[in-house]
């Protein structure tokens, strides 16, 4: 299924601070969950996650600090915190809202406003 | 011989590690070119491209195979780039200033950068102080009967900022010996010639040895690849660049002294002596370094100054020199009798050069004319007028009074400027109406240096004795 580009890019943010909210994460394991939890719906370009990673920690949302990984290399391990933690349950809020009217709208349209149907053939006339 | 080679040649399948590696450092090396692209956001970046490859070449691929593969899902640098400046928009007005100092907490200052800074750092104090080592000797700033310091303020300058350039593009030795050979007898002349210290061929000398020892330090420049045009053109460009820096950071320097002064004032301590013996001649010498240094670290990070300025000031002076072409032909009989006349004429020469020069040389070789390039032309042309109007008003007197040493410099650079700017005119004209490209104009300023480069040396060396030293 194709996810269009606005979709994936206001999803995102939500997205990485779950995952972090399970806890310490870096970059490419981040964007590997995402393909998990998605199922591989969700398409990242991967550069793309350091960006939003940077601008997260700008706003305080998370921390990071540069750790050392199994093979050796150096890594940024990233954090969330308090305000991050704050920021997610806003974005539930909001995207449960979302959801609820979408499902609102398209399930129970036909019950909740009979006259919808009405106004649709008026127009194809 | 031959036996070995094709065994070496078979070895190399074998070597696909090293390519891997070659080809992430590439990568890496290009991320780092982008603005708003930090050495620690490419270790980030460089970390996982690593692991993506890592994982792919576990489930079968070669290690070509996974970079492609792992650079093609990390997407494209332009738009990596850009959400990064984005992100982290104060980066790029910092990267403007410090090109990584060291201890910059976010980004582990690469160290060839670090080595930079105290490399700049050195060689700015050593040349700071060594205007101060004639001071050893008895050379008072303050009293300076023998004019030695008009003499040879330009072999300070020029010599602190091509000691950065031979270090920093790593010229070879054989290119430094000879620069520096040139430029010694050029100063040793200038000091040994038995000036009439009142005269004008001393000041005329110690200008034009100015010139010629900043277009040698321009040879360090071009890492001594001074036949090159575009070479050439990089060096002129990079004049004007350093022309507003060092005059920026005189601008902090002025604010520097005039607190010095005023804050021991308060106190009743007089300190001009220490600003006239150390503060201003140790801070120019090490602002000339600091701004080439400063060209250098910005280069690439944003818009070059003076392009901008000269499109700014182009239709300014266009209007000036046709006001002139009108007056001049009304206050004929008032025309300029003293010999800053011509002075004042070659002036205006030169800066209508150097804004044609400095619009060309930012000017997107592709693009056709515009309206701008018409203005250019107006303001060439006018040029030319003007310098023709005031010539024939004054050949005249000149006979009259005979040739001084001045009037026969600012003659004589006057038909330098004048031959350049008929050419200029004539090329822009062919340029606008579509028949030549831009380049040729290019290539004509470029070509025109060593002439400078001649004239001034002639003026050094010959000019003197001409007239007597006096």
């Amino acid at each position: 299924m194709y996810i269009p580009k606005d979709l994936v890019a206001a999803s995102a943010a939500p997205m990485v601070l779950g995952l972090l909210a399970e806890g310490e994460s870096y970059g490419y394991a981040i964007i590997k969950s995402v393909r998990e939890v998605s199922g591989g719906e969700i398409e990242w370009t991967d550069g793309l996650l350091y960006p939003l990673l940077h601008r997260l920690e700008a706003d305080g949302q998370v921390e990071s600090a540069w750790g050392v990984a199994e093979n050796g290399r150096r890594r940024k391990y990233y954090r969330i915190t308090p305000r991050g933690r704050g920021a997610l349950d806003d974005h539930r809020e909001q995207w449960r809202a979302v959801a609820a009217a979408l499902g609102t709208a398209w399930g129970d349209a036909r019950r909740l406003t009979p006259h919808l149907p009405v106004v649709q053939e008026g127009f194809a006339t | 011989m031959t036996p070995t080679s094709p065994g070496k040649r078979r070895a190399t399948p074998s070597a696909a590690e090293p390519s891997f590696e070659a080809q992430v450092g590439e990568w890496r090396a290009f991320a780092l070119k982008r603005r708003g692209v930090t050495a620690a956001d490419a270790d980030e970046l460089e970390g996982h491209l690593r692991d993506q490859a890592a994982d792919l070449q576990q489930s079968g691929l070669s290690a070509d195979e996974a970079f492609l593969v792992a650079v093609k899902r990390l997407g494209s640098q332009d738009e990596i780039s850009r959400e990064f400046a984005r992100a982290h928009s104060s980066r790029l007005w910092k990267q403007l200033v410090l090109a990584g100092p060291p201890g910059d907490s976010d980004a582990p200052a690469s160290a060839p950068r670090r080595r930079e800074f105290w490399a700049v750092a050195i060689i700015a104090v050593a040349a700071a102080l060594a205007i101060k080592v004639p001071a050893l000797f008895g050379q008072d700033i303050a009293r300076d009967p023998h004019l030695f310091y008009p003499r040879n303020l330009a072999a300070f300058v020029a010599g602190g900022v091509g000691a950065y350039f031979a270090w920093k593009r790593q010229v070879r030795a054989r290119t430094v010996l000879g620069v520096s050979a040139l430029a010694a007898i050029g100063i040793a002349l200038v000091n040994a010639y038995p000036f009439e210290l009142r005269g004008q061929t001393v000041y005329l000398a110690a200008l034009h040895l100015g010139v010629v020892l900043w277009l040698l330090a321009g040879v360090l420049y071009a890492a001594g690849d001074w036949r090159s045009h575009a070479r050439r053109m990089d060096v002129i460009r990079f004049t004007g660049e350093w022309f507003v820096y060092v005059n920026l950071l005189g601008l902090g320097g002025g604010v520097l002294i005039g607190l010095t002064l005023g804050a021991f004032g308060l106190f009743g301590v007089d300190t001009s002596g220490f600003v006239d013996e150390w503060l201003l001649p140790c801070g120019l010498i090490g602002a000339s370094v600091v701004a080439a240094w400063l060209v250098e670290a910005k280069q690439g990070v944003i818009e070059a100054i003076v392009p901008v300025l000269s499109k700014v000031f182009t239709p300014l002076f266009a209007l000036l020199l046709l006001a002139l072409v009108v007056t001049i032909p009304l206050t004929w009989s008032r025309g300029p009798l003293d010999r800053d006349a011509l002075v004042i004429v070659d002036l205006l020469l030169a800066v209508v050069l150097g804004l044609a020069l400095y619009a060309t040389s930012a000017r997107d070789s592709a693009d056709s004319a515009g309206v701008f390039d018409w203005l250019q032309l107006v303001l060439v042309a006018a040029a030319l007028v003007v310098d023709g109007l005031v010539l024939a008003n004054m050949i005249g007197r000149i006979a009259d009074y005979g040739f001084t040493a001045n009037r026969t410099v600012a003659v004589g650079e006057n038909l330098l400027l004048l031959v350049n700017l008929a050419w200029t005119a004539w090329l822009g004209w062919r340029f606008v109406r579509g028949k030549r490209g831009v380049a040729a104009l290019e290539r004509w300023q470029t070509g025109y240096v060593p002439v400078y480069f001649a004239w001034a040396a002639l003026v050094v060396v010959a000019l003197p004795p001409l007239f007597h030293f006096a």
